[in-house]
């Protein structure tokens, strides 16, 4: 009975590693490229590590490259986070108020108002980019954390998914919250907030992925080497035709950049799941 | 000072009125439960009063002022919901607690309020405890207890046992009873329960279609009952209602049977003829009816008798559970002719 398990257990776990190797052998190839000289990884990559890693990595966060303008990958990432966070922390607060009042109150075109947030779903930002872009540089904001950020964060999804997380929310709540005096804004605070902390935790997640991958909108909105995001700062040192491209130090900056939002999904992980845990309804 | 009155409440959604001018004065420390069928506006009556409706015509005061205008907090109101509506985040202590911070009390007296209230219902033990962590019985009891820390001058409970279980419901019923008559506070009940209103109330509101049938103490509701409905709501098993004529001093039913009246009335009066179960006994008297038994259900205590008329009209009968039945047999109930209720066949109003 027990060799039969074993057997029967043997066959998906075999599978399961095979996945595993296939998505995590490019990110152990990366970090074994950044452990050797350019000159290692030219003359055909070894499989195992090298003993290059402090020194590329040191190069890569406080020394800058060429490509990109002497800037250092260290201030990149800052540029990067402050522009993930205020982009997660902006979108979950308006849609969260949007959210609310589109529940909670009752006003004239009400319904209007959801769909023309809803119908923006529809609209990806490269389909609005150039007149977004006019309305940026026409308002002084290029080059500025303003106007890298402040264009991302209306977002329709996480308004929609506050919007159906509060329908959940029993009117008698509201109610009750109404006879022990507490106003709207204190209802929001006090219990629809609390009530949407696991909801919070995985829109923190994924928006903050979102926003540190902005590729194309930094792109267009930043000039100054100063105000140059992580990603945008990788595709500038893959040098294109004669450029010289230090793939040791590019590799090293990779995994850099893969860093923080690994992090912020592994300490929200535990929120989340603490959340789902002590949900109830 | 908990006085609560009602002047012709009217509340319509656009175009559709839903209750239609209720009026009624609730005394200090009374106890009045609204019931009827659902639908009937009962629920609706009991928001406004709470303030989560707005009225749309009429008056309602509490203590003496309209509050027509009047936000539910600064109501001095208190409602205990249906499905409890405890704050699933918040400990009980919080629960109970968080009314009262709101109106910014000193820490210490919403700790002892808090305290005070616990101990009336018992839970002390549970002051920790999130909600999902309770019982039915025990949120009931949790949600009782946001009511009373707030030291309102009206309660307002919407059918707050619908929840709970059979056994607990009566448990919790005579337990609500209790604290309202040891609190002295004004309180008004909704239920779709006529058991439940008739045990707990000092005074009903029947309510049929927005309208108030009738409003009076449960007994007086059940011995004279001013409408057909109110007569077929209150009481179980429900009042038997036989169309009849009436003659000078008797109705004839459809059946043939003919029964004597105490008092006079109009003859050929088409009229309802209402008579409870528990009124009819076995055997002869001055007013008698013959039934063919259908089934007879022994329930140790009674026996519920299911007859047909020679009209084939259902009649009940609620006899002593010594008394035996065969179904097919033939069967003579009498009933005294003080304890018949004739209604207006038109109407349904009492004669």
């Amino acid at each position: 009975m027990e060799r039969r398990r074993a057997a029967q257990d043997l066959l998906p776990h075999l599978i399961l590693w095979g996945g595993i190797a296939i998505v995590a052998f490019p990110i152990y190839m990366t970090f074994v490229a950044s452990s050797l000289t350019q000159e290692d990884i030219l003359a055909g990559m070894p499989l195992l590590p090298g003993p290059h890693l402090v020194a590329n990595y040191r190069e890569a966060l406080f020394r800058g490259v060429v490509a990109t303008s002497g800037i250092s990958v260290l201030r990149m990432l800052w540029n990067s986070l402050v522009m993930a966070l205020i982009i997660a922390v902006g979108k979950i607060f308006i849609s969260l108020l949007s959210a609310y009042a589109v529940v909670f109150f009752r006003f004239p075109l009400r319904m209007t108002v959801f769909w023309m947030i809803f119908v923006t779903l529809m609209l990806p930002v490269e389909v609005r980019i150039v007149p977004t872009y006019q309305v940026v540089a026409e308002l002084g904001m290029i080059d500025s954390m303003a106007g890298l950020t402040i264009p991302l964060i209306a977002s329709a999804t996480a308004t929609l998914l506050f919007r159906q997380f509060f329908l959940t929310i029993p009117d008698e709540l509201v109610e009750a919250a109404k006879i022990d005096g507490a106003g709207p804004l204190r209802f929001l605070v006090d219990t629809v907030v609390p009530l949407s902390r696991t909801n919070l935790a995985a829109l923190f997640v994924i928006l903050f992925i979102y926003g540190w991958n902005q590729f194309l909108w930094p792109l267009l909105i930043t000039n100054s080497p100063k105000m140059t995001t992580i990603v945008i700062g990788l595709t500038q040192m893959i040098g294109l035709g004669e450029g010289r491209t230090d793939w040791d130090i590019v590799m090293a900056t990779t995994l850099l950049a893969m860093l923080p939002p690994a992090l912020i999904v592994l300490l929200m992980q535990r929120w989340f799941v603490k959340g789902l845990v002590e949900s109830e309804k | 000072m908990g006085e609560v009155t009602l002047r012709a409440v009217r509340k319509s959604y656009g175009a559709t009125e839903v209750v239609h001018g209720v009026s009624c004065d609730i005394a200090d420390g009374e106890l009045v439960v609204i019931v009827g069928p659902s639908g009937c506006g009962k629920s609706t009556l009991l928001r406004m009063v709470a303030g989560l409706e707005e009225i749309t015509a009429g008056e309602i005061l509490i203590g003496g002022k309209v509050v027509n205008a009047v936000e539910p907090k600064d109501r001095d109101i208190a409602m205990v919901f249906q499905n409890y509506a405890l704050y699933p985040h918040m400990t009980v202590r919080d629960n109970m607690a968080y009314g009262l911070k709101i109106r910014r009390l000193a820490r210490a007296e919403v700790e002892a309020r808090v305290r005070r209230a616990a101990g009336i219902l018992q839970i002390e033990a549970l002051l920790d405890r999130k909600p999902r962590q309770l019982s039915g019985g025990q949120r009931q009891r949790v949600a009782m207890g946001r009511a009373i820390v707030r030291d309102p001058q009206v309660f307002l409970f919407d059918e707050p046992l619908s929840n709970l279980d059979a056994q607990l419901r009566v448990q919790m019923r005579v337990e609500i009873r209790r604290l309202q008559q040891s609190l002295g506070t004004t309180s008004i009940y909704v239920t779709h329960d006529q058991v439940e209103a008739m045990t707990l109330a000092d005074r009903l509101i029947v309510m049929r279609g927005g309208v108030a049938e009738q409003i009076g103490p449960p007994l007086l509701l059940y011995e004279r009952p001013a409408t057909v409905f109110v007569a077929a709501f209150i009481g179980s098993p429900a009042m038997n209602l036989l169309p009849a004529v009436a003659s000078e001093d008797a109705v004839v039913l459809a059946g043939g049977a003919r029964l004597p009246l105490p008092a006079g009335l109009a003859a050929d009066r088409p009229v309802t003829l209402g008579i409870r179960p528990e009124h009819l006994v076995a055997g002869d008297g001055p007013a008698t009816i013959e039934v063919r038994v259908e089934l007879a259900e022994m329930l140790g205590a009674d026996t519920i008798l299911h007859g047909r008329l020679g009209d084939g009209s259902l009649l009940q009968a609620r006899l002593p559970g010594a008394e035996r039945a065969q179904p097919g047999e033939r069967m003579r109930l009498a009933v005294d002719p003080r304890q018949l209720h004739v209604f207006d066949r038109e109407s349904g109003k009492r004669i």
